[in-house]
């Protein structure tokens, strides 16, 4: 319980400090949003391009805010030292993951949320009959990258060029994370749901529990020097 | 412990690759002391202050921290420790009191709100207690990260370079607290290149040198001047 508790000050803190400075907020706001415009005007898509290229593109919106975002995730402790401050707490060093890794995902999933309505609205698509599922598939998938992309962050953190460090080792490793969510919102933007949908959703699920237990458990290596 | 030794370090070793950090340091502090370590810029000071507080994970040898093995239970052993350093872990985009209440949150204290004001109280920010702390001055900033080095009441105290960076009326503040820190039994390790600072208040000094404790530096205040003078004058020779 203590271990959650820790987690909880961690986000707690990070949540505080993001909603009062909205750097990595705004953004990944502006460029999602900018992202499902410029597609908009690029494709002009009537709703079967759009049930074919939507996921597709959805999922790239997703992904490059989030970059943004887990770009910043250490950013704030760089700033006098802060995760020096938090290594000498009396904490497990895997609570500063989870905090900071629920953070991630706390931001990603309101960004995404705008981006969704703006997808729905600008794309004239009817989300509604799929909410449910587009919710779900979206946190699945989220929490798989936020998880990889939180250690990733924290391992490129003290490189040179970090932020351009984040995407070339994110990427190739959250790809299975993003053939995922890509499928199962291919499945859920046809009508009735495709039958591949059910494989996809348990294979992220899976995806989750391992990317989510390896990093707690490595992220000691990781802050050690 | 039962001898009285607070921190206790037993051939310790620390390696970054290639280049040796720490070459078989032992020793030993007892409960109340004032240790200054002195010495030249990439001596080894930090990185001993370092391993005490289990940031660094030695090669080989034991560190025991009020006789709790830090290698085998590092959350345990930073219990007992607060640390300042040049950097104060705070975050500026917080207010004082919000800071504080993380650190207290971290280090699961009751009665948190009783012991921020306190703290806040006793380094004279009780004022600023709501202000972020982006518009603090440095000596501003080093008082409330005493405070949050001593918020959860810790056995031992390390310091690394702690003055740096501030004016004279903050200097001597930082003394004061010091001297009244060990004065209730409380024991301190603050590593220093600055002689004049590590003489204030300090009962005893070792000169670390290539990562070893080369000399523990004794007698009045003018002795330790010689002495550790003599060591740099002895030490630019070697290197020359």
């Amino acid at each position: 319980m203590t271990f959650f508790k820790q987690a909880g000050a961690i986000f707690w803190k990070d949540v505080l400090t993001e909603f009062r400075t909205k750097d990595a907020l705004t953004s990944m706001l502006l460029f999602g949003l900018l992202v499902i415009l410029m597609f908009h005007f690029a494709f002009e898509p009537d709703s079967l391009e759009t049930e074919r290229l939507g996921p597709g593109l959805l999922w790239m919106t997703f992904l490059f805010a989030g970059l943004l975002g887990m770009n910043r995730a250490f950013a704030g402790e760089r700033e006098n030292d802060g995760l020096q401050g938090l290594k000498l707490a009396p904490i497990s060093w895997g609570a500063i993951y989870l905090g900071k890794m629920l953070a991630n995902l706390c931001f990603m999933l309101l960004v995404e949320a705008v981006i969704l309505f703006c997808f729905a609205t600008f794309f004239n698509f009817n989300l509604l009959p799929r909410l449910g599922w587009m919710c779900g598939i979206t946190l699945l998938g989220t929490l798989g990258f936020a998880s990889i992309g939180t250690i990733l962050a924290a391992i490129s953190m003290n490189t040179r060029m970090s932020d351009v460090m984040l995407p070339i080792l994110l990427l190739p490793i959250a790809l299975p994370v993003v053939i995922g969510a890509v499928e199962s919102t291919a499945a859920i933007f046809t009508d009735p749901p495709g039958e591949a949908l059910g494989f996809w959703v348990k294979f992220l699920v899976a995806f989750n529990i391992i990317f989510i237990t390896l990093p707690l458990m490595m992220f000691e290596y990781v802050l050690e020097e | 412990m039962a001898d009285g030794s607070v921190v206790r370090l037993d051939k310790v070793e620390k390696w970054f690759g290639r280049t040796s950090a720490l070459q078989g340091v032992d020793l030993t502090v007892q409960s109340g002391e004032f240790l200054v370590f002195l010495g030249r810029n990439g001596a080894g000071k930090s990185t001993l202050l370092r391993v005490v507080a289990r940031l660094i994970k030695p090669n080989s040898g034991h560190v025991e921290v009020c006789g709790i093995d830090v290698l085998r239970y590092p959350e345990a052993g930073r219990e007992k420790l607060g640390f300042v350093a040049h950097s104060s872990y705070l975050y500026r985009n917080l207010t004082a009191f919000e800071n504080l209440q993380f650190f207290a949150r971290l280090y699961g204290l009751s009665n948190a709100e009783d012991r921020i004001n306190k703290a806040l109280r006793w380094v004279g920010l009780e004022k600023s207690a709501l202000r972020p702390i982006h518009g603090f001055s440095r000596g501003m900033q080093q008082r409330l990260s005493i405070a949050r080095a001593t918020l959860h009441d810790p056995e031992v105290l390390l310091l690394d370079e702690p003055f740096s960076g501030l004016d004279l009326e903050a200097s001597e503040l930082l003394e004061e607290w010091l001297e009244s820190f060990v004065a209730i039994g409380k024991t301190v390790l603050m590593a220093t290149h600055d002689l004049e600072q590590g003489l204030q208040g300090a009962r005893r000094w070792v000169f670390v040198d290539q990562g070893k404790i080369a000399e523990e530096l004794k007698g009045t205040d003018a002795d330790i001047r010689d002495q550790y003078k003599r060591f740099l004058k002895e030490k630019r020779r070697d290197v020359f």
